[in-house]
């Protein structure tokens, strides 16, 4: 009674609040429940089930489908080539992105040129992007057009359709001709995929890095400064455990965009050399789309959620912020 | 929201006016140099889809140190070639699309934000966390159940499809509530003792206020529409090229003519040139956005 007399002195408008708060979130709750909500639970309950799309019949099968992913090849070579992607992009944009950010964070002029140059391939369209790389690795295209300028070997066949593993190129160098698909890493073709996107994020996470830097309060620097620390135990000391938040977001954002990548495969290779560029996100499309398995496709979908609500938690316990 | 989030700080003057050791000189240029040739990296890739676009086929074939960058003999034939294909649709739709979910966006987020910002109804927190939990599904993940629930809605095939699934989004909400918590109460609540509605406030006091937060969302609504991709590319079906975005038009011009470089780059440049207007001029939201949701976030 106590509690609610005083909650009412707070607010005088709680009665009305209770309306039209409801009233107020409605029109985002219909559609958030129409389009997000409710295909969640469509999509898991589809994953036990099988649809063909021609039919309206989706009979039940159990545990079928996740059974079927362990068997099909398709399966686990998207999730080699979508683990190589996730761990060469996300730790190499983030380095760069911090390293860039430390540098534009000196007393420079010219820092809003740089911070605008940067950003811009992350806020174009994926599919503009994909098309123009799609003509840089050409055989005659312009990255091979450098590196001949400059005497450089380069990949034959060239970048988009070469299925050899890197390496599993340095494996053939020292006379070991068969390894492992997993031992095999990723494809020139995947690689240069993930240096596209690589190319892509980097500017939007370098200003993400940037602000943080600003951000940081000056007088613990100044204090620090006093107690005659010098720049590299700054650096370590006060900078890096301050940016932990940051690095944990930005980190969460790439596990989550390189988990899903499809615009830059359906646009430059369709999963292939070889498959070698065949992604989680892609073959869910393939399965779906293109082979009217929706029930399988949804199982692959399940999969790739929880792989990286798995690595979500796991990096929590290692990046997030106490 | 303020417009010095982000600008940098004044420089300290009697720091500034004392020469600088040879060891902070050569840190400078380095860094200098590093930024140049970072700036390099990411501009030369558009300037090269720009020059492309201005040659014919054999020449854009046979680069030269001359016509790298700018074409020995420039024509236009490329971008004739992109606009007697439905280009000109392409960009209509592409504009119609953003348009609409600029309206749904701004309004259904600016009303929920405000709702979660300051209105105390039941169950209040719990919604808007699941709604953040939301934000870690990936979008490959809901294009199936989604792909037919607007065929049960009789969407497929419509500007439906294209956009009644994102008139409203989480992260929306979220800045919209952010926003929110930032401005002071004591307007609304002077309002309030004069004995002002819920409803009264939202128009006549906080709506006036929003507009530095509307404009970064309605720009955020734009960046996402223009360049959206997996589903309209899956909501659109049997070759229905009246209904394509800019996006799909190019990625679906890039498989009829495979090799034409000049034509696919003439399309790549007319899909991103408003967008590069469009950041030009409102690069601040842009990254105060970008920076909000990694701050926050």
């Amino acid at each position: 009674m106590a509690g609610t007399l005083r909650r009412r002195n707070r607010n005088p408008l709680a009665a009305e609040d209770r309306l039209a708060g409801y009233l107020f979130i409605a029109p985002a709750m219909i559609i958030l429940g129409l389009f997000v909500f409710y295909p969640i639970a469509r999509v898991i309950w589809l994953s036990f089930h099988e649809w063909s799309v021609i039919t309206p019949e989706k009979p039940f099968v159990g545990l079928d489908n996740y059974r079927n992913l362990l068997k099909e090849r398709d399966f686990q070579i998207a999730l080699r080539n979508t683990m190589w992607l996730s761990l060469g992009v996300v730790p190499t944009q983030t380095l760069i992105a911090l390293v860039l950010a430390v540098i534009a964070n000196q007393k420079i002029r010219g820092r809003g040129f740089f911070r605008t140059a940067f950003y811009f391939p992350s806020i174009s369209s994926t599919v503009v992007i994909s098309v123009i790389f799609l003509w840089l690795y050409q055989q005659n295209g312009l990255i091979n057009f450098f590196l001949r300028k400059l005497g450089l070997p380069t990949p034959t066949p060239p970048w988009m359709s070469n299925p050899k593993g890197i390496f599993a190129m340095g494996f053939d160098a020292i006379g070991i001709h068969h390894v492992n698909p997993w031992l095999a890493g990723p494809s020139v073709a995947l690689l240069s995929i993930m240096m596209m996107i690589i190319w892509t994020s980097v500017g939007g996470t370098m200003v993400i890095f940037l602000a943080g830097l600003q951000g940081l309060p000056s007088d613990v620097y100044e204090a620090a400064a006093l107690d005659g620390a010098t720049a590299r135990q700054m650096f370590w000391q006060i900078t890096m455990p301050m940016l932990r938040p940051i690095i944990f977001f930005v980190v969460t954002l790439g596990l989550i965009g390189t988990f899903q990548v499809f615009d830059q495969i359906f646009v430059m290779s369709q999963g292939g050399p070889a498959k070698t560029t065949l992604t989680l996100g892609y073959l869910v499309y393939q399965e779906g789309f293109t082979n009217f398995s929706m029930g399988y496709a949804s199982a692959i979908a399940m999969t790739l959620f929880s792989i990286i609500l798995c690595i979500y938690f796991v990096q929590q316990r290692f990046l997030r912020p106490r | 929201m303020s417009s010095t989030m982000l600008n940098t700080k004044p420089l300290p003057t009697l720091k500034e006016s004392k020469p600088r050791s040879t060891a902070g000189t050569a840190i400078v240029v380095l860094a200098y140099v590093v930024l140049v040739i970072v700036a390099l990296v990411m501009f030369v890739p558009f300037l090269f889809s720009v020059s492309t676009s201005l040659k014919t086929p054999p020449e854009a074939t046979k680069l030269t140190l001359s016509n790298m960058f700018w074409p020995d003999n420039p024509t236009l034939d490329a971008y004739r070639i992109a606009f007697e294909s439905n280009i000109q649709r392409w960009f209509l739709n592409s504009v119609i699309v953003a348009l609409i979910w600029i309206i749904g966006r701004v309004s259904f987020a600016t009303l929920a934000g405000y709702a979660f910002a300051r209105m105390d109804f039941p169950g209040r927190d719990f919604i808007f966390t699941m709604l953040l939990a939301t934000m870690m599904v990936p979008g490959i993940v809901l294009i199936i159940p989604r792909f037919m629930l607007l065929q049960d809605m009789k969407l497929l095939n419509t500007y439906g499809a294209l956009t009644v699934p994102f008139l409203v989004d989480v992260f929306g909400i979220f800045l919209m509530k952010q926003f929110f918590e930032t401005i002071p109460i004591d307007l609304e609540e002077a309002a309030r003792i004069d004995g002002a509605s819920r409803y009264q406030i939202f128009r006549t006091i906080v709506l006036p206020n929003t507009v530095p937060a509307l404009s970064a969302l309605a720009i955020f609504s734009f960046q996402g529409s223009w360049n959206n991709f997996l589903e309209p590319v899956i909501y659109i079906t049997g070759g229905n090229t009246n209904l394509y975005t800019l996006p799909v038009g190019l990625a679906n011009f890039r498989s009829l003519y495979l090799t034409n470089w000049p034509v696919l780059m003439a399309i790549a440049v007319i899909t991103t040139v408003p967008m590069a207007i469009f950041f030009l001029v409102f690069q601040r939201y842009f990254i105060q956005g970008n920076v909000a949701s990694g701050i926050k976030g």
